[in-house]
């Protein structure tokens, strides 16, 4: 299995994990330590990208710390995955976060979601800076246009 | 005469529509005292008008206003004469201009221009731009560990007879004061025409041009409690005779023809179109009001705050000071070993400390520290001792956050 198979297999799985078991603390929790702090769990429990998968065609422009994403469309199944990386933890947990909303779905249920609710969902978005949320915007924007949402 | 800091507060209707917040971004943009709302406001209200142009009595009024307020600046930098003061939208508006304007007039191919690594993009790159295409060689005063300019190399580049250096007074990421005094001698003695950034260092004390001796001065009004979108290309009226326009059109023309056009007289010839008239009302106002304030006391209470936070930063474990505290200006970069800036900003955001993280328009100067970036805290008078706390006390909550 070569390095991406990998990375992308062991991201979904991730993915999953998180969703059954720390997804549910962040909605309970309501103070906005805590909140970062399970946030940056996320994160953390999303696989990183190996050096050599760390490429300048991957990063996204536009966020104030490097972020990489890293989009495959799976013929067979015909749904879209992702993996993720970032040198800033709470961007790496907000990304996580929508991922765990987007990871594995197809062309036609990707319509169905609101990209622009992906972070505001957990009352997030007005945590964060304009710098901030101008990266994020440009993840959203890559994003969408990976699940061919945009042209 | 001492410091009323309430009374000195009172002045920003700002801190009463926002308590929450502490503000620590000044080095990107201050707050207006009231003084500096109203003149706007009473400009629009009572005198609006465009200036040079109009045959009425409104246009004279409006550009008497304007007029004075040029009167004002350079009474304020002690210029020799009100037609060395160039109104532009700020400071990197008058360095594209400097490095445009200076190009085949004074710079010709094989030239040389000097900046610093400590440099604002605003200084580096329209001189990169501009340099390449007309086969002029830019050099770079290197830094000491210190995260200072380094003088024995800057002697060392002068040696090589630029034509031009172009320097920053004050650092936007350290908050460090540089010997630019002794510099402009040095390169003076060199044969080098000088130009000094003073975007965050006009505060430092009030400017003096006839005793700084540089060639060329610029600043924005915004970084000295005036409105955005106006600043000051100042020049000794001999030199700003060298620069080539950056624009052309309106006042700045005295006859056009197809056959060809005729310049205005300095300083108009340097400013196409209509001008930021309210705007230029305002920095007026902002630099009266600023002198009712007793300068060494207002200087003596940001040293206090600098002095807090920096030794209440030098305390908390993991902290990184990319800054030294003396002979600074009151910025304070710093970053926690092992975090991204950006994590370490948005947590002081979520606590409402206003902060700037990233590079801040100096990348050159960040890798020459081998660091990514750095959360910057930059003071202001209107800062407090209880706001200094609260940031500690914020930045305390991070790494607890972050190594928790």
């Amino acid at each position: 299995m070569s390095n991406l198979t990998l990375l992308m297999s062991q991201t979904e799985q991730a993915l999953q994990n998180i969703k059954q078991q720390q997804l549910p603390l962040l909605t309970q929790t309501t103070d906005w330590q805590s909140k970062y702090r399970i946030l940056m769990q996320l994160g953390k429990g999303l696989p990183s990208f190996s050096p050599e998968l760390q490429r300048d065609e991957l990063l996204i422009a536009g966020c104030d710390s490097k972020a990489w994403l890293l989009h495959e469309f799976d013929q067979d199944s015909s749904r879209h995955y992702w993996a993720f990386d970032s040198e800033a933890r709470i961007i790496k947990g907000l990304v996580t976060l929508a991922l765990c909303q987007l990871n594995g779905l197809s062309a036609s249920e990707l319509t169905q979601i609101n990209f622009q609710q992906l972070f505001a969902l957990q009352g997030l978005q007005q945590n964060l800076s304009p710098s901030r949320q101008n990266g994020l915007h440009a993840v959203i924007k890559t994003l969408s246009m990976q699940a061919g949402l945009l042209d | 005469m001492n410091f009323d800091l309430a009374a000195f507060r009172a002045e920003f209707a700002f801190f009463d529509q926002n308590p929450d917040w502490v503000y620590l971004d000044n080095a990107a943009t201050m707050h207006k005292p009231a003084a500096v709302v109203a003149a706007e406001t009473e400009f629009y209200q009572k005198f609006n008008a465009n200036v040079h142009r109009g045959a009425h009595q409104l246009s004279q009024q409006a550009t008497q206003l304007f007029e004075q307020s040029r009167d004002t600046v350079a009474a304020y930098v002690n210029a020799r004469s009100r037609e060395e003061i160039i109104w532009c939208s700020g400071a990197t508006a008058a360095l594209n201009q400097l490095a445009f304007g200076l190009m085949g007039s004074v710079l010709q191919p094989g030239d040389r221009v000097l900046i610093s690594a400590m440099e604002h993009h605003a200084n580096i790159v329209p001189w990169q731009f501009h340099c390449q295409q007309h086969g002029v060689q830019l050099d770079v005063i290197p830094l000491t560990v210190n995260h200072q300019l380094d003088l024995a190399e800057f002697k060392r580049l002068l040696a090589l007879k630029p034509k031009v250096v172009s320097v920053t007074q004050v650092s936007n990421v350290l908050g460090h004061i540089q010997p630019v005094a002794e510099m402009v001698q040095l390169a003076k003695a060199a044969g080098a025409l000088t130009i000094i950034d003073g975007a965050q260092g006009v505060l430092l004390q009030q400017p003096d041009m006839q005793q700084l001796d540089c060639d060329f001065y610029v600043f924005s009004g915004h970084k000295i409690y005036g409105p955005t979108g106006i600043g000051v290309l100042y020049g000794r009226q001999e030199t700003l005779e060298l620069l080539k326009p950056l624009l052309y059109g309106g006042e700045m023309i005295q006859q056009v023809s197809f056959s060809g056009t005729t310049l205005n007289q300095l300083p108009y010839r340097l400013e196409a179109g209509t001008p930021n008239i309210a705007g230029a009302v305002g920095l007026a106002a902002a630099l009266r009001w600023l002198q009712q304030w007793d300068q060494s006391a207002i200087a003596l209470h940001k040293q206090q705050l600098l002095k807090q936070l920096y030794e209440g930063l030098a305390q908390l474990p993991g902290i990184e000071l990319l800054s030294q505290s003396s002979k600074n200006a009151g910025i304070i970069a710093f970053n926690i070993e092992g975090e991204h800036h950006s994590d370490v900003a948005a947590l002081l955001d979520q606590q409402q400390i206003a902060v700037r993280a990233g590079s801040h328009c100096a990348m050159p100067l960040f890798a020459a520290m081998h660091k990514n970036g750095a959360v910057r805290l930059s003071l202001a008078p209107y800062n407090t001792e209880q706001e200094i706390v609260r940031t500690l006390l914020a930045i305390k909550q991070v790494l607890e956050i972050l190594h928790g």
